[in-house]
């Protein structure tokens, strides 16, 4: 398109990009007042910080936030892979477009819809609840977006690939582990990246199955804000936002990375 | 394709099954019991009084208006962020802030309205008296329209950029006003990008429920507070579960509605 951004858009492009940035920026920049609110700023410390890493039951709530995150990531992108290589072998087309409408079920529905049927569905067939429900929860609402990423690129795929590799002896197992997963791989790595913030995003559904013992990283956010403004949370944003860049970054390289062998290779 | 694996599928079916197919099951099985685990409808016909009908029209309500301003604004922004240069950079900045977690940046608001926050500041200098923002609908409103705007400025974005350019050209060619080139050629050609962003904003608007308690102070309920409010502290789950499978129903309706129809044809 021609035309010059004008001064006018240029102002409104500025003030949304404002809007969307001054609430993190503002949180962080007050995780550094040594006064305890986020009203006036009276001098700089690290304290809050300090709160952060000597407090041993928020650093338990990290590293469990992080476990079920990683953990839950990892298994749902093996399953959801598996899923998405079953659905393109599907070959009949309406039962293929009936899998697709049901693994797109969880992806629309409401967070505190899947959050109370899977309260139901615990107490019925007896899961404690805890980490092992929080971790299958997560599982289960990241399976179908690694379905939604990894799908295209099985779809983009060359099927006589396969029947080369088949017809050169490869078994069933080889033609996934060396044909298919390595060509998918982009895919993969999209969903895994996927799972890992729906993981680490979730509030909701966490919050109905975690029951009492047991909290992550929102879940305890969400109950330290009711009790009113604390500083520990903005610092706890501070590093929430690092661990977030880095995550991008992390995800940027990798991608570019994998993008620049696949060029080699064709 | 001939390549099969079936043992490897299993797991995936599996869990269709269970956390897909079962839980909707169960959701409408418990709406159907009452607090002793009878069998009963009467979950629906207190569902029907004027009390949840009320409650299920504001919820409604407040979504229409939290999606409209969203569209209002991201409609706008998406359009003048493929006109940038680096797009693709711009865009990546757009959607940075939606993967920080949710809490923090509500969170950043009960600071930012609240009695000697910024606003507040603000609003002193001009000359007006300090007012409590928080706990009213409109802190609501903006905080929803707040996080849900990257969700909807990325598919109207792609719809945009997807858009050939020299159609454009032609209206304009053609004599056709910039009011009629938007009316009559870009937002028909985008309308698939909008519908997927009122998807995405329409349906969790309805079900937020954490904003709800934290920014609007119980003030407004949606039929997300309603369900969290039944389950965990009222404790009644049949009550739950019926305010759920309304819930489900309008987000199927909604999900009819922006259905995104695939018309043959080059794009």
């Amino acid at each position: 398109m021609r035309s010059q951004l004008t001064t006018s858009a240029k102002v409104f492009l500025a003030i949304v990009f404002v809007i969307l940035y001054a609430p993190i920026f503002y949180l962080i920049f007050y995780s550094f007042n040594s006064g305890g609110s986020m009203g006036s700023f009276e001098g700089f410390t690290l304290e809050h910080y300090q709160a952060v890493f000597d407090d041993n039951r928020l650093l338990v709530i990290l590293i469990n936030t992080v476990i079920v995150a990683l953990l839950s990531a990892l298994i749902a992108t093996i399953i959801g892979t598996l899923g998405a290589v079953g659905i393109v072998s599907l070959k009949d087309n309406k039962l293929r477009n009936i899998v697709l409408s049901l693994n797109n079920i969880l992806i629309v529905s409401p967070d505190v819809v899947i959050g109370a049927s899977f309260l139901i569905l615990f107490t019925m067939i007896g899961v404690k609840l805890g980490f092992t429900s929080v971790l299958i929860s997560h599982i289960a609402f990241s399976i179908p977006i690694v379905v939604l990423m990894v799908l295209p690129k099985i779809l983009e795929m060359n099927t006589n690939l396969i029947d080369a590799a088949l017809d050169l002896g490869a078994n069933r197992r080889d033609v996934l582990t060396r044909v298919i997963v390595p060509y998918i791989k982009p895919g993969i790595l999209a969903g895994f990246f996927m799972a890992l913030t729906y993981s680490l995003d979730d509030f909701a559904v966490t919050f109905f199955v975690t029951g009492n013992g047991f909290s992550t990283l929102s879940v305890e956010i969400y109950s330290m804000a009711r009790a009113g403004i604390s500083l520990t949370v903005n610092a706890i944003s501070g590093l929430v936002f690092i661990v977030t860049i880095a995550i991008v970054v992390m995800y940027y390289f990798i991608t570019m990375r994998s993008k620049k062998t696949e060029g080699s290779i064709q | 394709m001939k390549f099969k694996s079936k043992p490897a599928f299993v797991p995936y079916l599996l869990w269709i099954a269970l956390f897909v197919i079962a839980p909707i099951g169960l959701v409408l099985y418990y709406s159907m019991l009452d607090l002793n685990g009878e069998f009963t409808l009467v979950n629906y016909k207190n569902f029907f009084t004027s009390a949840y009908l009320t409650m299920t029209l504001t919820s409604f309500w407040y979504a229409f208006i939290i999606t409209f301003f969203t569209l209002l604004i991201s409609y706008p922004t998406a359009y003048l962020l493929t006109k940038t240069k680096h797009k693709h950079l711009w865009l990546m900045l757009i959607i940075i802030p939606s993967w920080i977690n949710l809490l923090l940046k509500t969170y950043a608001f009960i600071g930012i309205f609240g009695l000697y926050g910024p606003v507040n500041a603000l609003m002193k200098i001009v000359g007006f008296d300090p007012t409590q923002i928080l706990f009213t609908d409109f802190s609501f409103v903006f905080v929803a329209v707040y996080i849900f705007i990257p969700f909807m400025i990325i598919p109207i974005f792609n719809a945009l950029d997807k858009m050939n350019p020299s159609l454009i050209y032609a209206a304009r060619d053609l004599g056709a006003s910039p009011l009629t080139t938007f009316r009559r050629v870009i937002f028909p050609l985008t309308i698939e990008g909008v519908k997927s962003g009122i998807q995405v904003t329409f349906i969790p608007a309805l079900s937020l429920f954490m904003i709800t308690r934290l920014i609007a102070g119980n003030k407004v309920i949606t039929l997300g507070t309603a369900i969290e409010q039944q389950f965990l502290v009222a404790q009644n789950w049949g009550m739950g579960s019926t305010i759920a499978v309304f819930l489900i129903l309008s987000m199927f309706a909604i999900m009819l509605f922006t259905r995104t129809k695939k018309k043959g044809g080059r794009v």
